[in-house]
């Protein structure tokens, strides 16, 4: 095992990121970003659309490819070496505004396959620790259906299920409930708070302030690529010190 | 007029049924190679890099546009022209007939290939590679699955398609359907007989087909029904 890229002494960040610049072409979406995320921490990503947050949460698995700066996850710095990468994301739960769960398997086939391949459990093992996390995020009876059978929460709580399989130490939320009708996005929320609950480290681009002010340690509020203010969220909320936060805040509230 | 008896005797005659195994046999072995380099074509043609997208462009054009019955006579009569290899006795009707209508093939699966890759879209490949699995791994088990399904229908027309073209080797002399049927009529003079029969074979082969087609799409299309 390479020494260099594998550190097992305590690291206390799991997740930074230092001096992080991205375009797409001419248009630079992220301008100089400096974030650390500790071990245990719960930090929510607000900010308008277009703001580069999401792009900002998919560098951290490295979907998207920074072009300045370091991101180190773990202790491992998130650069062109395949294996590495899929080290990084295998221990790296991701859960997705689209759920981006695979329509041609079943729900506990979803729980199972990377288990399968990248862990190289046997069928039986990771079949029960796949139930075990669909009891989890209250879905055991949905094992054999199909995501294309079950409403938009509940294949959200799959996606999440399916990211727990892996026994991640991180786990980044995109906008999980941006596409669910409103009366789902509770049974979503909730399955997070419990992880959060849990002590688990989590990422969560979201426009829900009050999951914010429940379990989030610390709220960013990014504008135009860069991190314009990080707060605890009652004080963030309350007494923002940016202008740009105040709009943002007063339009998402009213 | 038309002799029931001796259409009974042409179906049932051991020519016509080698012929029809001739004609099965290289269709499937067509269709097979064409599948797996046809399906590294089509994923080549979504390749970042200019140079291969443009050799796949090269290859389909090229081989979408030549007539099979050339490619077939090419392959056949010209190989040997420029090659010692191709003069030896294992460049048989079949091999031949195999190398040009593989060569056509694949350009056409690699077109149906490359539109079904690029249906599955990119949630399913971020959805696999954020849970660590390796490219090959997401290609076999996530993106390749979903591909086929969308495929299955035009890739049927294509093998059903292909096992009619195979009758254009009859210019070659491969004893396939066709070769063997005319082989009879030469000596018989009965066409009716001998092309129904020949009608017939191919009829219960692409019946056989349509309803494999059935039961394909039935197993793949589990979880979108």
């Amino acid at each position: 095992m390479n020494t260099q890229t594998k550190t097992d002494l305590p690291h206390k960040a799991a997740i930074e990121v230092a001096g992080v610049n991205k375009w797409y072409g001419a248009f630079q979406v992220l301008k100089g970003i400096d974030l650390t995320v500790n071990k245990g921490e719960r930090i929510v990503i607000c900010g308008p659309s277009g703001s580069g947050k999401s792009t900002l949460i998919r560098c951290m698995n490295r979907l998207e490819v920074h072009q300045e700066g370091s991101i180190i996850v773990n202790g491992i710095e998130l650069t062109n070496q395949l294996k590495r990468i899929d080290r990084v994301r295998s221990d790296v739960g991701m859960v997705f505004q689209h759920f981006n769960l695979f329509p041609h398997l079943t729900v506990l086939e979803n729980c199972t396959v990377a288990q399968r391949w990248v862990r190289k459990l046997p069928k039986k093992q990771a079949t029960e620790i796949a139930m075990k996390y669909l009891e989890r995020v209250h879905i055991p009876e949905k094992a054999d259906k199909y995501p294309g059978q079950l409403s938009g929460g509940q294949q959200q709580r799959v996606a999440i299920a399916r990211a727990l399989c892996m026994n991640p130490s991180i786990m980044l939320f995109d906008e999980p409930t941006s596409a669910l009708d409103p009366e789902m996005v509770k049974e979503v929320l909730d399955t997070m708070i419990s992880l959060a609950a849990d002590g688990m480290t989590m990422v969560c681009v979201t426009h829900e302030m009050n999951f914010a002010r429940e379990v989030a340690s610390e709220v960013v509020f990014m504008d135009g690529g860069q991190i314009i203010e990080r707060n605890k969220p009652d004080i963030l909320f309350s007494a923002p010190t940016h202008e740009r936060t105040r709009r943002f805040l007063g339009k998402l509230l009213h | 007029m038309f002799q029931l008896d001796l259409f009974l005797h042409a179906i049932f005659s051991a020519p016509l049924f080698k012929g029809a195994l001739l004609t099965i046999g290289l269709s499937v072995c067509v269709m097979a190679v064409s599948l797996v380099l046809g399906m590294g074509l089509g994923s080549m043609a979504g390749s970042p890099r200019p140079a291969v997208r443009w050799l796949v462009t090269l290859y389909v054009w090229l081989f979408r546009g030549a007539p099979a019955l050339l490619v077939l006579l090419f392959v056949w009569n010209g190989l040997p022209q420029i090659s010692e290899i191709f003069r030896a006795g294992w460049f048989t009707p079949f091999v031949a007939a195999f190398l040009a209508l593989s060569l056509i093939q694949i350009a056409y699966l690699a077109e149906i290939l490359r539109s079904a890759f690029a249906a599955v879209g990119p949630g399913q490949r971020e959805g696999a590679a954020a849970l660590g699995m390796h490219r090959w791994q997401i290609f076999l088990v996530i993106t390749m699955p979903q591909a086929l399904r969308i495929a299955v229908p035009a890739l049927m027309n294509e093998f059903i398609s292909l096992l009619k073209t195979t009758s254009l080797a009859t210019v070659i002399s491969l004893k396939e359907l066709m070769t063997v049927s005319q082989f009879a009529i030469a000596t018989s003079f009965r066409f009716l007989e001998w092309y129904g029969a020949a009608l017939v074979y191919y009829l219960v082969i692409v019946s056989v087909l349509t309803l494999a087609q059935n039961r394909i799409e039935h197993v793949l299309s589990r979880g979108y029904r």
